[in-house]
């Protein structure tokens, strides 16, 4: 596609700020900076990875997947401010989640050691495990904050702490891990997802496409379980002292 | 205070703050083994914050609190707060049945509890057998709060701290679970230490009373006290809630 192509597909940003503007949503302003954004963002990337592919240096592939779990990481964790050291809790579960996925791919040959695809999954992984983080954070800042009187009470009665706090818990590792597997039950039925589209349009066999994507979707199921469950047990304790009290915010 | 009896808790210069806010202001006092005392004073005294220091769930910032002799942080937290239980004003509820809720205190030691057990409980507090399958959200309060006080027995706590247990609830239910809160101290010896907006209450039922304003005891002693306070702050109080 040539950029005068590409900078005809602006009609499809046109379109939303005519209409904001039509109806007064006061959208104007973020869809404009949503748009430039993306457009530096992804040029910026699209031109860090032509480097980073024509290298092959193993030095660069690291890089790159530390910037996306630092970018991610930084996301992630301001939905968990009032959980204590919830910084390095989010990284240790994004680091663990890309070393698992990566273990498994690299290690049994599923998918070659290069950067294309190092770096290409590893940004779908992160970023999954990214919006997951941020999905099990919101729901569980929440669960803990409505629900202080049965966590309270089970202390009260000579539970542990997480006796006190297991359903809280248990509820928002499944309220996060809902939307992946909802999504993957009408995959192919309702949307055709966007890796595969793209690399149909770019002239791949379908059935090539296909296979890429279930290996995908399979990974972010493994992605969405670990990453909820791991951010769930390396959070709770932080929220009771050592005498087993709820500490308040 | 002086106690011819044997402190059940003992406080020794207890104080509770939070950030720049301090709740209890070097408290000293004992509560007795076996008796009712009663707390009063107004909102804000820092009364849920001293029974919620005598099981646990809070800590002192300062001075030292005994339980039974020892101090509290000689307890391992779940075998304190066995001992020392706490029934509160809202009674909260895990969601099921009854007889989920009777079980619970068994089940996080992971021990099994009979429906025999939770039909003798529920005769106890002086609900009908046939309560123990109801679900918690079909209860009115005065059934809830005796659910609740019947969770907390399911431990034999020799001690029980009430936190409001009857400010929400209409006269009849309010007579009944004073009734019970008597028995209980009769049958089991347990000590009761009990929360009241009621100064007639506090009257009628404690044995003992401490009389609480902004985080300090005012004056403590036998429940007459409310007839005829020593210290001019007590007096102001009572007068207000017109024993």
């Amino acid at each position: 596609m040539s950029y005068w192509t590409l900078s005809i597909t602006l009609i499809f940003v046109a379109l939303p700020l005519l209409l904001s503007k039509t109806l007064n949503l006061g959208l104007e302003r973020d869809t404009m900076v949503a748009t430039i954004r993306s457009i530096i963002q992804l040029l910026a990337v699209g031109y860090i990875l032509k480097f980073v592919f024509d290298s092959e240096s193993l030095m660069y592939i690291f890089l790159m997947v530390t910037l996306m779990i630092v970018a991610a990481t930084h996301n992630a964790q301001k939905k968990g401010a009032a959980i204590r050291g919830i910084v390095w809790k989010v990284a240790a579960t994004l680091v663990f989640v890309e070393v698992l996925t990566q273990s498994v791919l690299l290690g049994f040959g599923i998918t070659p050691p290069t950067a294309q695809y190092i770096i290409s999954i590893s940004g779908m992984v992160i970023g999954n495990s990214m919006v997951l983080s941020i999905l099990f954070l919101n729901r569980f800042t929440a669960e803990v904050e409505a629900h202080q009187d049965e966590t309270e009470l089970v202390l009260s009665l000579g539970g542990t702490p997480k006796q006190a706090i297991h359903t809280q818990l248990m509820h928002s590792i499944k309220a996060s891990m809902i939307p992946t597997i909802e999504s993957q039950k009408t995959v192919g039925l309702v949307q055709l997802p966007g890796m595969m589209s793209g690399q149909i349009i770019a002239g791949a066999d379908p059935i090539q496409a296909v296979q890429f994507q279930l290996l995908i979707m399979f990974l972010l199921l493994t992605t969405a379980a670990v990453t909820s469950i791991m951010l769930g047990f390396l959070s709770y304790p932080t929220l009771f002292n050592q005498r087993m009290q709820l500490l308040k915010n | 205070m002086s106690i011819d009896y044997k402190p059940a808790v003992h406080f020794n210069h207890v104080s509770y703050t939070i950030g720049e806010n301090q709740i209890l202001r070097s408290i000293t006092g004992s509560f007795p083994e076996g008796r009712i005392t009663t707390l009063v004073g107004p909102s804000g005294a820092g009364k849920t914050t001293l029974l919620k220091l005598c099981n646990g769930l809070l800590s002192p910032t300062m001075g030292e609190l005994y339980v039974q002799g020892q101090l509290i942080e000689s307890y391992e937290p779940t075998e304190l707060r066995r001992l020392v239980g706490i029934a509160l004003q809202s009674a909260p509820m895990i969601s099921g049945t009854v007889y989920d809720n009777l079980a619970l205190p068994m089940v996080l030691q992971s021990k099994k509890f009979s429906k025999e057990a939770g039909r003798r409980l529920l005769r106890d507090v002086g609900l009908e057998e046939e309560f123990l399958q109801r679900k918690i959200n079909d209860l009115s309060g005065g059934q809830r709060q005796k659910v609740s006080i019947a969770r907390t027995l399911v431990n034999q706590p020799n001690i029980l701290l009430l936190d409001e247990i009857t400010s929400s609830l209409d006269r009849t239910s309010q007579k009944e679970i004073e009734e019970l809160i008597v028995a209980i101290n009769r049958k089991y010896g347990t000590t009761i230490i009990w929360i009241t907006h009621n100064l007639q209450q506090a009257l009628e039922i404690g044995y003992f009373t401490w009389v609480m304003m902004d985080g300090e005891v005012v004056e403590t002693g036998r429940s007459e006290l409310l007839k005829s306070p020593a210290t001019d702050k007590a007096r102001n109080f009572i007068k207000g809630g017109a024993v």
